[in-house]
C-alpha cells in the first residue's frame, strides 16, 4: 500500500515588513500576521487551502502543530476543525514545543494511515513566532501555515521513508511566560545543535537508501539563517541553483513548525513525476522524510500557491503599525472605547456552525439562503424548513461600505460592508487585509476566518470578507 | 374593524429639561424637571396621574425609576425600550390607556443619561440587549454612524451623487439644523456652522463626517395626556392626537440580498399607519411641520423620501430649494433636530413631540412658524433590517 501526501496547501499573510516599511532596517522582506491573525486562522486558511477539491468528510483526524498556540490549555485543533469544516467529531490533536512540530506531526500522521488506523489524517502547521524587538532575529523570522493531507488513495507524495534523532540541547527556547524567543550564543548553538546534528540525520537516510546527491531532485529543509541553509547544501554536495528549495528567508522568513513544510509546499508546486525529494527539519534532533513524487500531483496543482501568496502581498507602512499588531507597542486608540465583551462559552458553543463553520441556512420550501441561520424563512415565512448552507467557500460582492474612524480595530479605519453572496444571501461583514484605497461597489471579496477579539483569556473567532487574493 | 387613535386621546401637559451635558443631573433631576414642568403646564397635581410609562434605552431598570423621585405612591408604572423611538412608544401607551378609558390621566417620561458612560459616542448599547452572548452581532460591531454610512455610500451611488455633491447635500440638512438650533434655547448646541466647515469636518464614519452625527446629550421630556372629552377641563389648547404608527424592521437589511440601503421601510410602514389614522393622504401638502430623526444628515435625507416629502431620489432638489428651512414649504427640525438639540435616546421621541406640540399652541419663541396646524415627529432606532420607528401625527 502506498502512504503518503495526497494533497497540499499553505497560506502566507498579505502582509510585509520589508525595504517598503518605515523603521525596518533589514535588506529581507518577511510575512507578517495581520492583528487579528494568530496560528489558528492561518492554520484554518492553509488546511481549507488544502482541502480543496477533497470531500472533508473523509478526513479522520486534524493535527496541528504550532509553538505558538493561542490556547496553552484547551485543543486549539478542534477549533482550526471546525473553521475547515471538517466532520464534527473528528480526532483533534495539538503537536507543539517543537520547531519539529510539523513534522513530528506528519510522521505521527504517515504513521496512523500506515498502521491503519486512519485512511486519511490532515496535518496542518502554522506559527507566528514573536522575536524581540531590533533583535538578529527579527530579520529572519515570518509567519505563515502549512497543510497536508496524508492517505492511502491517490497519492501524489510517496513517503518512501523517514529517519529522526533527538538531541537534548539548550539553542532556541521560550518559557512559561517569555513572549519573545530567547537564543544561546550562536557559536555553541551552531556547532554543538544545527550543524552537528543536523547533516548526519540527512546522511544517514541518504546513506540506508544509498543515494547520492545526485539521486535527488531535491532538498528541502530547515536552517535558522540564510547562510548555514548554504552551508549545510554545499557540505552535503547539492547544487544550490538547480537542487536545494529556497528556504524564502528574503521573502517570507522562517516560520517555525510551519516553515520546512511551507517550502515543501513550495517545491511540490514545481514537482514532476518522478522527482525525489528529500525533506528534513531541525528541532532538539532532526527528522529527514524521503519522498517520490507520482503521476497524482498533477491533478493537485490547481490551487493558489506558495508561490501565488507570496506574489500577493502589501508592505505595512512601518515598523509602529507591526509593533502595534503585534502586541509590542500598546497604543492608545483614537477615542476612548468601552471594552470587549467576554463571550460566553455556553452560546459560543451554541454558534458554532454560525461562527466557526459559517455556516447559515437555505430554505428548503424557497430556495432562498440566508445568514445567520434562521428558523422562520425571511422570504416565504416557512418555518424550520432548511438545510445547512455554507457560506465560508461562497465568493461575494461588496453591495455597500463605510470606512470606520472609530471602529475597534488595530488597523483603521474599520472596513464595514454588506456584501451579497454569489448563489444567493448576504451579511454584514468586516473586511480585513483591505487597501481603503481601492474600495468600491461591486467589488469581489472572499471569505477569511479569524479572531475578532480576546477577552478574559477567551479568543472569539469569527469571519471576516476580505479582497479576493490574486 | 379597528378604530385607531384619532382624537382619542390628547395632550394637556409637556416638559423637556435644557439637553445637553448635563455634568449636574442625574437622570432623577432630569425626570423631575421636566415632569414638573409638564404638571405646571397642565396644572395638575402629582396626585392626579393614574398611571405612568417610563422610557430609557440605556439607563435605569423598573417603573421604580420614575416612582421614587416623583414620589409617585402605588400606581402602576411600566418601563419600556424600543430604542430611539422608545419615549414615542411610552407616549403611545399612555394615550392608548386613556383612549381605552382605563384611566383619565396618564403620563410618559423619556429619559437618558448619557454622558457618565465617558464615551464621546453610544456605547453601542442595544448589543446590552441584543446579546446573543457572543458578541458577533452587526449591532456589536457595526458603531452607529457606519450603520447609517453604509446607506449614505448606497445612496450617493444609486443616485449617481459624486462624493462632493454628496457631501454638499448633507452639508445643508446640517447646516439648516444648527441654525434652527441657536433659536432654541433648550437645545445642546447653539452654533451657526457653514457649508464649507461642514464638508470639511473630520471623517467620522466615510463617507460622514463630524457635523453629520448628532450630538450625544443627556435629557429627558415628559408629556401628560387625558381624553380630549376631559382635556378641555384644563386648556383650551390641548393638542390631539391624531396618528400612531410603529413598525419594526425584522433584519431584512441583513439577510435579503435585494434590501436597498437607499430607503427604509419602517419608516415607510410606520408612516402609512400613521397616516390612515390621520386621514393624510398627501404628507406634503397636509402637514405643516415635521421633527423626524437626523441621528445622522444622511438619515434625514432619506426620512424625506420615506416620509412622502420628496419623490424618490429628488430629496436633494428640495434641499438645495430650501423646503426644509424655517422659511420652507414644509420646516423639518424646526427646534435643531436631533443634530443640535441633541440625542438622549429614550427621550428624544417626547422632545420632538415637545416642539411640535408648542408650535401648534404659538408658543416656540423665536422659531415659531406661522399658525401650523399638523405636525409630524418620526423616530428611527437600531440598524438598517433592525429599526423600530414610530411616527406620531399631532393637531389642533
Amino acid at each position: 500500500m502506498t502512504i503518503g501526501i495526497t494533497s497540499y496547501g499553505a497560506y502566507v499573510p498579505l502582509h510585509r515588513l520589508g525595504p517598503g516599511s518605515n523603521g525596518w532596517t533589514s535588506p529581507r522582506e518577511k510575512a507578517v500576521a495581520n492583528y487579528d491573525e494568530d496560528s489558528i486562522t492561518m492554520a484554518a486558511a492553509a488546511a481549507i487551502n488544502c482541502l480543496d477539491g477533497f470531500s472533508r468528510q473523509d478526513v479522520e483526524a486534524l493535527y496541528f502543530a504550532s509553538t505558538t498556540f493561542p490556547y496553552r490549555e484547551k485543543t486549539n485543533a478542534t477549533i482550526v476543525s471546525v473553521a475547515s469544516d471538517l466532520r464534527p467529531g473528528t480526532l483533534t490533536v495539538d503537536f507543539s514545543s517543537s520547531l519539529r512540530a510539523g513534522t513530528n506531526a506528519l510522521k505521527a500522521a504517515i504513521d496512523a494511515v500506515k498502521a491503519g488506523s486512519a485512511n486519511q489524517v490532515l496535518v496542518a502547521a502554522s506559527d507566528m513566532r514573536t522575536p524581540q524587538p531590533r533583535s538578529g532575529m527579527e530579520s529572519t523570522l515570518g509567519d505563515g501555515a502549512a497543510s497536508l493531507l496524508i492517505g492511502n488513495s491517490k497519492v501524489a507524495v510517496e513517503v518512501e521513508d523517514s529517519y529522526s534523532v533527538s538531541h537534548e540541547i539548550l539553542d532556541d527556547w521560550r518559557a512559561e511566560g517569555d513572549n519573545f524567543v530567547r537564543s544561546w550564543e550562536d557559536r555553541f548553538t551552531l556547532e554543538e545543535g544545527y550543524l552537528k546534528i543536523f547533516p548526519q540525520v540527512i546522511s544517514k537516510l541518504m546513506d540506508k537508501h544509498s543515494l547520492s546527491p545526485k539521486d535527488l531532485t531535491k532538498v528541502v529543509f530547515y536552517a535558522p539563517d540564510p547562510r548555514r541553509h548554504q552551508q549545510v547544501a554545499k557540505e552535503l554536495g547539492f547544487d544550490l541553483k538547480t537542487q536545494v528549495q529556497d528556504p524564502l528567508f528574503a521573502t517570507m522568513g522562517n516560520t517555525g513548525a510551519a516553515f520546512v513544510l511551507m517550502m515543501l509546499a513550495a517545491a511540490l508546486e514545481q514537482a514532476k513525476p518522478g522527482d525525489r525529494i528529500l525533506l528534513a527539519n531541525y528541532g532538539n534532533g532532526a527528522d529527514a522524510f524521503l519522498l517520490r513524487v507520482t503521476e497524482e500531483i498533477e491533478a493537485i496543482k490547481n490551487r493558489r500557491g506558495i508561490r501565488a501568496y507570496l506574489e500577493s502581498k502589501k508592505a505595512l507602512p512601518d515598523y509602529e503599525t507591526y509593533g502595534v499588531w503585534r502586541g509590542i507597542i500598546n497604543k492608545a486608540p483614537l477615542v476612548r472605547r468601552p471594552a470587549f465583551r467576554t463571550p460566553s462559552p455556553a452560546a459560543l458553543q451554541r454558534d458554532i456552525g454560525k461562527n466557526l463553520r459559517f455556516y447559515g441556512t437555505k430554505c428548503k420550501r424557497c430556495g432562498y439562503p440566508q445568514y445567520p441561520p434562521q428558523r422562520v424563512c425571511t422570504r416565504c415565512h416557512a418555518k424550520d424548513e432548511f438545510e445547512d448552507y455554507k457560506f465560508s467557500d461562497k465568493k461575494a460582492k461588496v453591495f455597500t461600505y463605510t470606512l470606520d474612524g472609530l471602529g475597534p480595530t488595530l488597523d483603521p479605519p474599520m472596513v464595514v460592508t454588506v456584501i451579497n453572496f454569489d448563489g444567493g444571501g448576504r451579511a454584514f461583514s468586516i473586511m480585513t487585509d483591505r487597501d481603503v484605497d481601492k474600495l468600491e461597489i461591486g467589488m469581489p471579496v472572499e471569505m477569511t476566518f479569524r479572531k475578532f477579539y480576546t477577552s478574559e483569556g477567551i479568543h472569539n473567532y469569527y469571519w471576516k470578507c476580505m479582497p479576493v487574493r490574486a | 374593524m379597528a378604530e385607531g387613535i384619532k382624537d382619542k386621546a390628547a395632550i394637556i401637559g409637556m416638559g423637556c429639561v435644557k439637553f445637553g451635558e448635563n455634568w449636574e443631573q442625574s437622570a432623577a433631576d432630569m425626570i423631575i424637571d421636566a415632569t414638573y414642568e409638564a404638571y405646571e403646564d397642565a396644572g395638575i397635581e402629582p396626585k392626579d396621574i393614574n398611571a405612568a410609562w417610563v422610557g430609557t434605552s440605556q439607563g435605569g431598570v423598573r417603573g421604580t425609576q420614575l416612582a421614587v423621585p416623583l414620589k409617585l405612591e402605588y400606581i402602576p408604572i411600566s418601563r419600556l425600550e424600543n430604542a430611539c423611538a422608545t419615549a414615542t412608544d411610552a407616549f403611545r401607551n399612555a394615550c392608548y390607556a386613556v383612549a381605552a378609558g382605563v384611566y383619565d390621566i396618564a403620563l410618559a417620561v423619556g429619559v437618558e443619561k448619557i454622558k457618565d458612560t465617558g464615551f464621546s459616542g453610544l456605547e453601542t448599547s442595544y448589543a446590552r440587549h441584543t446579546a446573543q452572548g457572543t458578541w458577533l452581532d452587526p449591532e456589536v460591531f457595526v458603531g452607529m454612524p457606519a450603520q447609517f454610512a453604509l446607506a449614505a455610500t448606497r445612496y450617493f451611488h444609486r443616485y449617481g451623487l459624486s462624493y462632493d455633491e454628496g457631501k454638499r447635500t448633507l452639508a445643508k440638512i446640517s447646516m439648516k439644523s444648527h441654525h434652527n438650533g441657536t433659536l432654541s434655547p433648550k437645545a445642546h448646541l447653539h452654533r451657526e456652522i457653514t457649508l464649507e466647515q461642514a464638508i470639511n469636518a473630520p471623517i467620522i464614519a466615510w463617507p460622514l463626517g463630524l457635523f453629520d452625527c448628532c450630538g450625544v446629550s443627556d435629557g429627558a421630556s415628559a408629556a401628560i395626556v387625558t381624553r380630549p372629552d376631559l382635556a378641555k377641563k384644563f386648556r383650551g389648547d390641548y393638542i390631539t392626537v391624531k396618528g400612531l404608527g410603529i413598525t419594526c424592521g425584522a433584519s431584512q437589511a441583513e439577510l435579503q440580498d435585494d434590501y436597498d440601503f437607499t430607503h427604509f421601510e419602517e419608516t415607510v410602514t410606520a408612516a402609512r399607519l400613521a397616516y390612515q389614522e390621520a386621514g393624510i393622504k398627501e404628507p406634503r401638502k397636509e402637514i405643516d411641520l415635521a421633527s423626524v430623526h437626523d441621528c445622522f444628515s444622511i438619515t434625514e435625507l432619506i426620512n424625506y423620501e420615506d416620509l412622502g416629502f420628496s419623490p424618490r431620489g429628488k430629496a436633494k432638489e428640495d434641499v438645495d430649494a430650501g423646503t426644509f428651512t424655517l422659511e420652507g414649504d414644509l420646516p423639518v427640525n424646526t427646534d435643531g433636530g436631533l443634530k443640535c438639540f441633541g440625542h438622549p435616546v429614550g427621550a428624544s421621541g417626547l422632545r420632538m413631540i415637545y416642539e411640535i406640540y408648542k408650535q401648534l399652541q404659538g408658543k416656540a419663541g423665536p422659531r415659531q412658524l406661522k399658525d401650523p396646524k399638523i405636525g409630524l415627529t418620526h423616530n428611527l432606532g437600531g440598524l438598517p433590517g433592525r429599526f423600530t420607528c414610530a411616527v406620531t401625527i399631532l393637531g389642533r
